[in-house]
């Protein structure tokens, strides 16, 4: 107990940033995810090939190098200058973290909610052209609405490995719930104790999450 | 058949690749060798005693710090002048350099690697205080470092650790230097970037996307002695920080006898030897540390 009242000026922070991250990329990836899900579904070849690139190439590169490129190769790139993120060094970081994990989880929710799509039954697809409806709309308020129901558990699943892969960011200057550890170790605390106190706020971060999962399960399902 | 064939063409040729990885190679630094003890007796110590009935030894070091505890990336061996001192102890223990294996561990590691008995001793930039005191036992000091800080070779801007204000300063993330920087107020604290090494650090500071990199100045004149060219280390150092060896809390017999081979090593020419073999190499000297037993 002692470990984390000592050193509430570390775990209040952290924890706080940790939630941020998650927020923030969580909203980011879920919609860029859906957009990659719609592009692999499309009835243009070259959209459906881009999706399938861009989900092939970054669902297999580690996390860890999505951030390097990104708090580290990227600005050498030059495309955008640092004033763009506020300048200062602490916002050019949280912000790359920010793409790096928007970037890499919209990959995986793009082929969540497509396997949610691959549930609906071809029928609607075509009942709903046969009504005249466009693509989009079509996509919108007959396919999209079904498959987001199927996709609930592996939805918050993402959504969990998400939440615990902003402690990758600790490597990358943004201070968060995975520098919490190596700050102890400096101050001289016990780390066990001061990692158990991290696991302890994770399992408290994830809980309303898995509750989450479960009342919407509940409200959303459907009888086949 | 053809899979027995198979396997021996496997074998054959794994044989000859660990056969050439084994030589030692011409890449020997000429640091000093030590005369390896025998019979080494430490009365008392549960350390000892599992050093002995293993037959080797296991000592932590840094695997990314030239100078003090460096790992070359292709031959696979280790130099600094903390690896000669953890080479020194083993001698004296009676373990010569094939007996010894070593580890590397990162700063935040340290103390759980101690405590857990995954290594026997731990050599790695490892300063004394009394916080960690609690949870560790240190022989030595056996080098006294300082903070400091390196910048660019063209950098007149930044000449001490007043001259930080609105600059970039980067250090390993939540490491003692750079929780200084921010208790003092040293910069703004957006302006501090904590990366995972010194050396991501070093080269942020080469490409310009930061204006300084602080630690020891120990391991900052590792760094400027390897890119004399491009880097300098500036101003006075701005902190104290004995290096001692990290040994099990508990063991006091074992932090006796290192203690002693410490006080021999500085006494005779073995420490002043191996600073010259390494550190000394940047062209600054040293004053020899004066141990701090308890």
């Amino acid at each position: 107990m002692d470990v984390l009242l000592d050193n509430l000026d570390l775990y209040g922070p952290g924890f706080l940033n940790t939630v941020e991250l998650f927020l923030i990329s969580a909203v980011g990836s879920l919609v860029l995810g859906t957009i990659l899900a719609m592009l692999r579904v499309a009835p243009v070849p070259v959209m459906r090939a881009m999706g399938a690139t861009y989900v092939t190439l970054v669902r297999n590169t580690p996390l860890t190098l999505v951030f390097f490129f990104f708090a580290l190769a990227f600005p050498l790139l030059e495309i955008v200058s640092a004033d763009t993120f506020g300048g200062s060094a602490a916002s050019y970081y949280f912000s790359a973290a920010l793409m790096a994990l928007t970037l890499y989880t919209s990959a995986f929710v793009c082929e969540v909610v497509r396997s949610g799509i691959n549930t609906v039954p071809v029928g609607q697809a075509e009942a709903s052209r046969a009504l005249g409806l466009t693509f989009g709309q079509m996509l919108t308020s007959v396919v999209l609405p079904q498959a987001t129901r199927a996709v609930v558990p592996p939805m918050v699943s993402t959504m969990i490995a998400l939440l615990k892969n902003t402690t990758i960011a600790a490597g990358f200057s943004v201070f968060q719930a995975g520098s919490i550890s190596a700050n102890l170790s400096e101050r001289g605390e016990n780390q066990l104790i001061g990692l158990l106190w991290v696991a302890v706020f994770f399992i408290v971060l994830v809980i309303p999450m898995t509750l989450l999962q479960r009342s919407l399960e509940k409200r959303w399902s459907i009888a086949r | 058949m053809r899979v027995r064939t198979l396997a021996v063409a496997l074998l054959a040729g794994g044989l000859a690749l660990t056969a050439c990885g084994k030589e030692g190679g011409p890449g020997d630094t000429g640091a000093p060798s030590q005369q390896v003890a025998a019979d080494v007796k430490v009365d008392g110590s549960p350390t000892f005693d599992k050093i002995k009935s293993r037959g080797r030894v296991v000592i932590g070091v840094k695997e990314d710090q030239p100078g003090l505890g460096y790992k070359d990336p292709t031959s696979g061996k280790f130099t600094g002048f903390d690896i000669e001192i953890a080479k020194l102890v083993a001698a004296k223990l009676g373990y010569g350099d094939d007996k010894i294996d070593f580890k590397a561990i990162p700063s935040a590691g340290r103390e759980q690697a101690l405590i857990n008995g995954d290594v026997d001793y731990y050599v790695g930039t490892y300063t004394i205080n009394a916080k960690r005191k609690e949870q560790v036992a240190f022989a030595g000091p056996y080098f006294t470092a300082g903070q400091s800080l390196l910048v660019k070779k063209d950098d007149s801007a930044i000449t001490g650790k007043d001259s930080l204000k609105g600059k970039k300063v980067c250090s390993v993330t939540g490491s003692t230097p750079i929780q200084k920087v921010k208790s003092e107020g040293l910069t703004e604290p957006e302006n501090i970037v904590e990366l995972q090494t010194y050396s991501l650090c070093v080269e942020q500071l080469e490409q310009g996307t930061v204006d300084a990199v602080t630690t020891d100045d120990a391991i900052l004149k590792g760094y400027a002695s390897q890119s004399p060219d491009t880097l300098k280390v500036v101003g006075e150092p701005f902190s104290n920080e004995p290096y001692g060896i990290g040994l099990p809390k508990d063991d006091k017999a074992l932090r006796d006898k290192v203690n002693d081979i410490l006080q021999a090593a500085l006494d005779g020419g073995e420490w002043q030897a191996a600073y010259d073999a390494t550190l000394g190499k940047s062209g600054s000297t040293t004053d020899k540390p004066v141990l701090e037993r308890y």
